[in-house]
């Protein structure tokens, strides 16, 4: 069992707020942070992390006090069983691939580990690779590896798939979910992504404004009216009759969405676009 | 026959004056590059000074200080025996405080130049700071050492007013190579000052000549 509660006040770009949360993680689950951008989502995470502290608070994972501001305790980064996995990758350019996974080891550690590590990531074959070589798809897992060679108690995902590209993102989640089951570790994940969030984890923690709105299950998260929203693009409109029908761009695909006049009469091509499956009929909205 | 002594001497100092600006400039460096507050200002400024000051003004100040007759330099004399006014370890105090900026100014930029993250993967693999420092930060901006320690060497080679005023021209201890220059055109030996001239422009062109090439081939590894 994970628990932490936290408060920081923090400056956003409309004025400071108040990171303020709480909240019970059960050991080797995988959770998902979710949530408008300047939330506090990655604030919590670097506070969990260790490389932001808190006003006041307290970190407890698996029985162990990472934090706990009353008495002073604030275990720093490096003591804490905490891998981390930037949006950046943050790999050492100095360092190859092995070298990158070696450095989180201790001197003495079974070599065993690394060719593992390198296995379950498939990066075997890019093993001796310098880190500009590779694409960014493979620099992520080369993060992954290393953020797991410590064998650490919690994993702590930043938007690691944000800047990878479609293809490379499924897969990734894959070996993402196929690691997790390996290792049984505790993660949570910060991401915007809903097919990400839906496909790796158990539950989302959605955070507003610093509170935590919802902390549940993905599918009753997005499917009980908090998002049944599609964003997407506008195309063009097509009237058979007096049906008016919109195609639009959404996903890397075109639907074809009846609507009413009112809906389309303002929209041009190329406008941003929110469906809403809710409150039809005038369920197209420009943003 | 020419006197080799000053070019040698010259050599000497700017050797010397690289080593240890080189170990006092990154820390400086590191500690600028984490945060603000005023005593980092005030330190940037400090460092910065000898940039703007004429090398005559912090020449009088040291030599002020180095002085038997002041406090600081009785206080040298009294309890260690040492004097620091036209003596070599009094040029190398100067020459240390007088390229402080050219040291310090690249390895901070490079610093800076570092995404924070390498320094918190770092860190959250249970890496020190300092293993941090000697791993990760400073393999990185070797381009950045090497402009510090380049222009240090090459900034020494060329001080003149600072020499002038602590070191005077005694031969072998503080009568560096611009010196010789000085005095040889005073003497109207206009061959001896073409000669050392020549030797410290050749120096020096070569010096930044390798700077320049070495930093074409680093800098082609790039963050991505």
């Amino acid at each position: 069992m994970m628990r932490f509660s936290l408060l920081k006040r923090l400056d956003a770009a409309d004025g400071p707020f108040e990171l303020d949360v709480n909240c019970e993680i059960e050991e080797g689950s995988f959770v998902s942070l979710y949530g408008p951008s300047g939330a506090g989502k990655t604030s919590l995470l670097r506070m969990l992390a260790g490389f932001l502290k808190p006003d006041v608070g307290k970190i407890e994972v698996n029985g162990e006090v990472w934090l706990d501001t009353e008495n002073k305790i604030n275990i720093p980064p490096q003591k804490r069983a905490a891998g981390f996995v930037f949006q950046d990758y943050a790999l050492f350019p100095n360092m190859n691939v092995e070298k990158n996974i070696l450095f989180a080891m201790d001197k003495n550690a079974s070599k065993k580990l690394v060719d593992e590590l390198l296995q379950v990531t498939a990066l075997t074959g890019l093993r001796d690779k310098k880190i500009q070589m590779l694409s960014g798809g493979q620099q992520q897992r080369v993060a992954l590896a290393r953020a797991l060679a410590r064998k650490p108690k919690l994993l702590l995902l930043d938007e690691p798939l944000s800047a990878i590209d479609n293809e490379m993102r499924t897969n990734l989640q894959q070996t993402l979910l196929s690691i997790h089951s390996h290792y049984k570790i505790t993660a949570i994940i910060v991401s915007h992504d809903l097919t990400e969030i839906s496909r790796l984890t158990s539950k989302t923690l959605f955070l507003k404004n610093g509170k935590v709105e919802k902390f549940t299950d993905p599918s009753e998260l997005f499917f009980n009216g908090y998002e049944n929203k599609l964003r997407a693009v506008f195309l063009s409109v097509e009237k058979t009759g007096s049906v008016f029908s919109a195609m639009v761009l959404t996903g890397g695909q075109v639907l074809k969405i009846s609507c009413s006049e009112e809906d389309v009469k303002d929209l041009q091509k190329g406008d941003e676009i929110e469906i809403s499956f809710k409150d039809a009929p005038g369920f197209l909205r420009k943003l | 026959m020419i006197d080799f002594a000053p070019i040698i001497l010259t050599l000497e100092l700017a050797f010397l004056t690289t080593i240890i600006l080189f170990l006092v400039g990154i820390p400086i460096a590191r500690w600028l590059s984490q945060g603000q507050n005023i005593f980092k200002t005030i330190t940037e400024v400090v460092c910065s000074l000898p940039l703007v000051l004429p090398p005559t003004v912090i020449g009088f100040y040291l030599l002020l200080a180095f002085s038997p007759t002041g406090s600081f330099g009785r206080f040298l004399e009294n309890y260690f025996n040492i004097r620091l006014a036209f003596s070599f370890a009094g040029l190398l105090i100067g020459s240390v405080i007088y390229s402080l900026p050219f040291m310090v100014h690249p390895i901070l930029s490079g610093f800076n130049s570092l995404p924070s993250s390498l320094e918190e993967a770092s860190a959250s693999l249970g890496k020190t700071k300092f293993q941090t420092l000697i791993h990760v930060l400073l393999p990185n901006i070797k381009p950045s050492l090497l402009s510090g320690i380049v222009l240090t060497f090459a900034h020494t080679i060329g001080e003149f007013g600072v020499v002038l005023m602590i070191g005077g021209n005694i031969p072998g201890k503080t009568n560096v190579a611009s010196i010789a220059v000085y005095d040889e055109v005073e003497a109207l030996n206009y061959h001896n000052a073409n000669i050392y001239a020549a030797i410290l422009v050749g120096i020096s062109a070569t010096i930044l000549f390798l700077l320049y090439f070495s930093n074409r081939k680093l800098r082609e590894v790039k963050f991505l």
